[in-house]
């Protein structure tokens, strides 16, 4: 916790998916899924020793083929999904599968962790999530805080809210929803919101962010236009329902209330590329990370539109964590939005940023050359926020 | 000298002669020493010493002082026997005797001239005497005649006075008597009087009876006549009231009226009221008919208005360009009378009947009663006071009249109307102003006058900004209309015809200078216009307002700063609300309005600033908004629109590429055999965007070319690049090790900005449109698959691009960097990475 210096990974392969392991609260954990389109691709299990500030990682194969896109079950740590091109007979298609991690991962990596000869040991596939009706798979949910049993594909124009059976060995489709419209829709990216029970969903398609009701399956709102270009990337406020954050090709980040939807109720404009993610801190929602292909990464301050605009006023609710953080109640002048700090250790376009699931002042960023960053919030910060 | 001391005895003065003349004599060395001591010596003698005393009284002591009083001539010997030799005794001695013949032959003269002057005072007392006697000889003999006078005079008086007695009683009884008749005949007299209707005589005959009658009415004879009085008085006051009630009376007879109603102890206070009531309601009328005047064409005359109309007031005051035209040619509300001959007729009508009213008024009720004996009762204070009330209210319905008015003064371009009207409204209350000095009406009426040259301001500000609206609006179709509008010179005619070539299709330079052009005029007349309040012979002109924070405020500030900033303001809204489509401003508009920007920063607002100082010669007392500042905004402006421009072009093309990539199935794709389509279009498209920013802006620098640019080849990627990532086995101990070319390759070249501001120039803003192109190009191929063909595409595409582009970029290593990403990335996402040879693309590419 002492040295505020970025911890750097570097991959063999390049990657475009990271996620923190959810459902893991005590272990800094991060997985990676590579891309290539040779080799059989990977998961990297990231883990990261706060204390020594090292990071060990564990392999296992995703033969299946390369990963765009990584989910960790939020309540078994052991149950991941994957979207992943496959191709075949000069076809590439795009699927979805859930996954079962093999129990003796950790073991297994910790005995020789430089031997190259050590043969990694294979994802355990539970199930597909493919109809071959719907498509190309772009996304795969899970039910925010949920029991695991439920997740959400976006395949194209569809919506699939499965429901997982017999330890997720069983997937069967329990709604479907379909966007409609002129040309070829597609979705590009989704979130599943945390507020309302669990019943409400965010899409990206184009330039428009969509939100769906998941008991209807009926589109509850659009902002059309939302951002210029292609929207990339969606967040929702972790305490602060209504409030939901979007990125995309237009260099912007933007900053929702879905209750009037004209216009966005802050705008950053601080890459000089696309943005293709954006991450709230799950405990204080006023840090917002974005990853952009500029290469760099930005935390921001957006303490006017956090759930704590004049400061630590309450006591957290640590979604995530069971880390005690009570401190007195303070008031204090409403603080100015900023950019906390900008990264730049990546060389390459980043295309996913992630929060840490157990240590909300640290996340990873993940660019395409494999380079995986682990950084902090600057400990003046934090301590302003907690403080 | 001491002479002011001795004149008492009148000898003392001559004695004083003798010594004067003697020293003329002596040598001029020892002048006043000796003057002083031969003085001091005769005054001793003669006991004079009193006043000398101050001088003495050093020396007194001594007694070896030969001059001293107190001289002890033993003494004297003794010391001198005692200090001297027998030489120098000598000479004292022989010194001595020698000022003791001096002194001798001194007092013989004295004595010898003082001698004579007794002889002649002598005789001339001797005269005196014999001449006396004579006079008082004469003297007696006057007495006695005197006395023999008298004494005729008496008996004379003595024998008249009976007479003198008689003819005085028989005077005093006449006058009695012609009094007496007077009072007789007065009841006729008045009557006739009243008859004739020559009042004031009858009331200034009856003012001289009135005390008599009063006095003896307790005799019937006289009560009789006293009552006839009364009565025939007070029908002249029924008639008199009547007549000043009936105001069809000129003002002059009417303040007759008053003048011998007051005279017959009518109360003053109602006379004010009545006379007030009266003119009030004469100028009631005049306010009545000039109300009348602003609205009296709602929607009746509006429409005979188009028939009817006057030559607009804008052609007479010739203010020029069309622009104008175009919105003074707005009906402006009240079309029957302009606002001059409005204030003409105010002023005519109301305000110098006010005038008149105020004249009379003070001076039947203030200066009048204050000679005569009304002005005990306070009269003259109420009146005023009276007065005041009046002329207040008036004024305040006269005033909010021409206020409603001159906000009917919408159209901008009849300023000297305005101005003029506002001059001679201004002016004539000056008037006011002398006649009652406390009034608050002038200051009312300068207030007035500001908050219209202010609204005027406004209207100016208002004005010129729809006219750059307007002259955007004209760019904006000009630019939209296809370059050989030879048919359609109406969009050169919008600016005032300052471009000569009109003829000419309407080029960016072209349109960018007469829109600056147009602007400066527009901005000049305007200025030109607000001069006129500042004008030497307007009267207002010099009030402290107009002076000082009209000129800096009013112009300085609020007119042509706030117009700077709204041109900087609204070039900035251009690139917010645009939308990030995009869409809805043309490119090249942006691109205009960003030279415009910036030729404002470099020399116009320092020009129009310049001018307006110089113009309005304004002291600017408060600060005022800088030069710099304003170039800064401008700047800014300008920056933020050419970033914009670089923006909205750079995702033009952006989009175009990112379709051809997404919509092609890359993996089935068969071999290539030329540049596709769209590479091409994206080459002509930046041609030609290169070709419009070149009409504005400089070429700027760009580093030196190879010699070989377009015929670079992508070796890197090619083969040993791509041979070393994919030749590296899978090796999980050494995850640095595949990617360290790239690194490297990366740790050398500067990180590229994408969305980066750019220079003022054309080098600049092409390479800022190309890569956002290439990195949009980039991205997309990274989400793609892509088969052996698809890479070769690729290949050859950018190849392409490369033999063309560099050319327009300030680094061309810059290109070259994309270039190679790009295939890289696609040969990484290639199924079957198998690269084109070298030859065969160049072939392609020359092919077209």
């Amino acid at each position: 916790m002492e040295d505020d210096a970025p911890v750097i990974y570097g991959l063999e392969f390049q990657a475009r998916s990271l996620t923190a392991q959810t459902a893991e609260t005590d272990a800094i954990r991060f997985l990676v899924g590579t891309q290539s389109l040779k080799f059989d691709n990977q998961i990297h299990i990231i883990d990261f020793d706060d204390e020594n500030n090292i990071i060990n990682k564990n392999v296992l194969l995703h033969q299946a083929g390369e990963i765009w896109n990584i989910g960790a079950s939020p309540a078994d740590k052991e149950v991941l999904t994957t979207c992943y091109n496959k191709t075949s007979d000069s076809r590439v298609v795009s699927c979805a599968a859930v996954w079962r991690m093999p129990t003796n991962w950790e073991t297994g990596s910790h005995e020789s962790p430089d031997d190259s000869a050590h043969n990694p040991q294979t994802l355990e596939l539970l199930c597909h999530l493919d109809d071959s009706a719907h498509g190309n798979a772009a996304c795969v949910l899970w039910e925010p805080m949920g029991d695991g049993k439920r997740v959400i594909s976006l395949a194209d124009n569809h919506v699939l809210l499965w429901d997982l059976q017999e330890s997720s060995t069983q997937a069967t489709i329990s709604s479907t929803a379909m966007l409609e419209g002129k040309g070829q829709l597609k979705f590009t990216s989704g979130k599943w919101s945390p507020h309302h029970n669990c019943s409400q969903l965010a899409t990206a398609s184009d330039t428009a962010i969509r939100g769906w009701d998941l008991r209807t399956m009926n589109q509850i709102y659009c902002i059309d236009n939302a951002h210029g270009q292609l929207v990339r990337d969606l967040d929702f406020n972790p305490n602060r329902q209504y409030y939901l954050a979007s990125c995309g090709d237009d260099c912007k980040v933007k900053f929702w209330d879905v209750r009037n939807i004209q216009e966005p109720i802050k705008t950053l404009e601080e890459h000089s590329h696309w943005v293709w993610s954006v991450r709230y801190n799950h405990s204080h929602d006023q840090l917002v990370l974005t990853a952009s292909s500029d290469s760099r990464l930005i935390l921001s301050n957006m303490v006017s539109i956090s759930s704590e605009p004049f400061g630590h006023l309450v006591d957290d609710e640590d979604l995530s964590d069971g880390e005690d953080n009570h401190q007195e109640d303070k008031c204090k002048e409403p603080l100015k939005d900023s950019v906390v700090s900008t990264y730049e250790e990546h060389e390459d376009s980043v295309y996913a940023a992630e929060w840490s699931s157990a240590d909300p002042w640290l996340f990873a960023s993940l660019s395409y050359d494999g380079r995986l960053v682990i950084n902090r919030v600057p400990r003046t910060l934090k301590y302003q926020i907690l403080l | 000298m001491d002479s002011r001391g001795y004149n008492s005895p009148a000898i003392s003065a001559e004695l004083e002669q003798p010594p004067i003349a003697m020293e003329a004599e002596t040598p001029a060395s020892e002048d006043p020493g000796r003057k002083r001591r031969v003085h001091g010596m005769l005054k001793l003698y003669y006991g004079l010493n009193e006043e000398g005393k101050a001088d003495e009284e050093p020396q007194s002591l001594d007694p070896c002082d030969i001059n001293g009083p107190h001289f002890d001539p033993e003494h004297y010997l003794n010391k001198l026997r005692k200090e001297c030799s027998l030489a120098e005794l000598m000479d004292q001695e022989t010194c001595m005797v020698k000022q003791i013949r001096s002194l001798d032959s001194d007092m013989q003269t004295l004595v010898y001239e003082n001698y004579n002057k007794f002889i002649s005072a002598t005789d001339t007392i001797r005269k005196m005497k014999n001449d006396f006697k004579k006079m008082e000889d004469e003297m007696d003999c006057l007495s006695a005649n005197m006395a023999a006078i008298t004494d005729f005079s008496a008996r004379i008086s003595g024998t008249l006075e009976d007479q003198h007695a008689q003819i005085t009683k028989l005077s005093g009884v006449h006058t009695l008597l012609r009094k007496l008749q007077f009072l007789f005949e007065l009841p006729a007299r008045l009557n006739k009087c009243l008859e004739l209707q020559a009042y004031s005589q009858a009331v200034s005959s009856h003012r001289r009876a009135r005390c008599v009658l009063q006095q003896y009415s307790h005799m019937p004879s006289f009560k009789g006549i006293q009552d006839d009085c009364h009565a025939i008085m007070d029908k002249l006051a029924q008639e008199l009231r009547q007549k000043f009630r009936d105001g069809g009376s000129s003002a002059k007879d009417l303040s007759e009226c008053v003048e011998l109603l007051l005279q017959l102890d009518e109360p003053a206070e109602d006379l004010c009221e009545k006379y007030l009531n009266h003119a009030g309601s004469r100028l009631e009328l005049d306010l009545q008919s000039l109300e009348a005047e602003i609205r009296p064409s709602p929607p009746g005359p509006a429409l005979k208005d188009s028939s009817t109309r006057r030559p607009s007031p804008s052609v007479t005051v010739g203010s020029p360009p069309d622009g104008t035209a175009k919105t003074s040619a707005l009906p402006s509300p009240s079309s029957n009378t302009d606002i001059l001959e409005f204030i003409d007729r105010g002023c005519n009508e109301f305000v110098s009947s006010l005038c008149l009213v105020i004249t009379s008024y003070q001076e039947l009720f203030v200066n009048h009663a204050q000679t005569g004996e009304l002005a005990s009762k306070n009269i003259p204070q109420m009146a005023n006071s009276k007065l005041h009330a009046f002329v207040d209210d008036l004024a305040a319905r006269y005033f909010s009249l021409v206020e409603r008015r001159i906000k009917e003064e919408k159209g901008v371009a009849d300023n000297s109307l305005l101005v003029r009207a506002l001059d001679r409204f201004f002016r004539r209350l000056q008037a006011v102003a002398k006649l009652l000095p406390g009034s608050s009406v002038p200051q009312q009426g300068t207030e007035i006058v500001i908050r219209a040259a202010t609204e005027r301001v406004k209207q100016y500000l208002a004005a010129l900004q729809s006219f750059y609206m307007d002259s955007l609006t004209d760019v904006r179709q000009a630019l939209a209309t296809p370059r050989l509008s030879l048919a359609a010179p109406g969009a050169g005619s919008h600016f005032g015809g300052s471009t000569s070539g009109r003829d000419a299709p309407s080029s960016l330079p072209e349109l960018l200078s007469s829109l600056s052009a147009s602007i400066l005029n527009q901005i000049k007349s305007v200025l030109a216009s607000v001069h006129l309040f500042t004008a030497k012979d307007i009267t207002f002109s010099n009030k402290p307002y107009f002076k000082g924070e009209f000129c800096c405020q009013g112009v300085r500030e609020s007119l042509v700063v706030s117009f700077i900033k709204f041109v900087c303001q609204s070039s900035r809204q251009f690139c917010e609300s645009a939308g990030d489509k995009g869409g809805s401003t043309p490119p090249a508009l942006l691109l205009l309005l960003s030279r415009l920007c910036l030729d404002y920063e470099t020399s116009t607002i320092s020009y129009i600033l310049t001018l307006t100082d110089e113009q309005f010669l304004a002291q600017h007392h408060n600060p005022v908004t800088a030069v710099t500042a304003l170039c800064a905004e401008a700047r800014e402006a300008a920056q933020k629109l050419l970033n914009h421009y670089v923006k909205v072009q750079g995702l033009i093309i952006s989009q175009m590429l990112r379709k051809s990539v997404e919509t092609r199935d890359w993996v089935n794709t068969i071999e290539p055999r030329n540049v596709r389509a769209v590479m091409k279009r994206v080459v002509e498209d930046t041609t030609s965007i290169d070709v419009q920013v070149g009409l504005l802006y400089e070429e700027g620098v760009r580093k030196a070319h190879s010699s070989d640019s377009s015929k670079r080849t992508f070796s890197v990627y090619s083969s040993s690049r791509q041979q070393t990532r994919y030749a590296a086995s899978y090796t999980p101990s050494a995850p640095m090790d595949t990617n360290l070319l790239s690194n490297i390759h990366k740790l050398f070249s500067e990180r590229i900005d994408i969305f980066s501001s750019v220079e003022f120039n054309k080098v600049s803003v092409m390479t800022g449109i190309i890569k956002i192109s290439l990195k949009t190009f980039l991205e997309c191929v990274r989400l793609r698959t892509f088969g052996r063909y698809g890479l070769q595409q690729i290949q050859v595409d950018c190849h392409y691009l490369q033999m063309y582009l560099w050319r327009f970029v300030s680094d061309e290593n810059l290109v070259h960097f994309l270039l190679d990403e790009i295939v890289g990335s696609s040969a990484h996402r290639c199924l079957d990475p198998a690269p084109m040879e070298q030859s065969v693309i160049e072939v392609i590419c020359e092919r077209g």
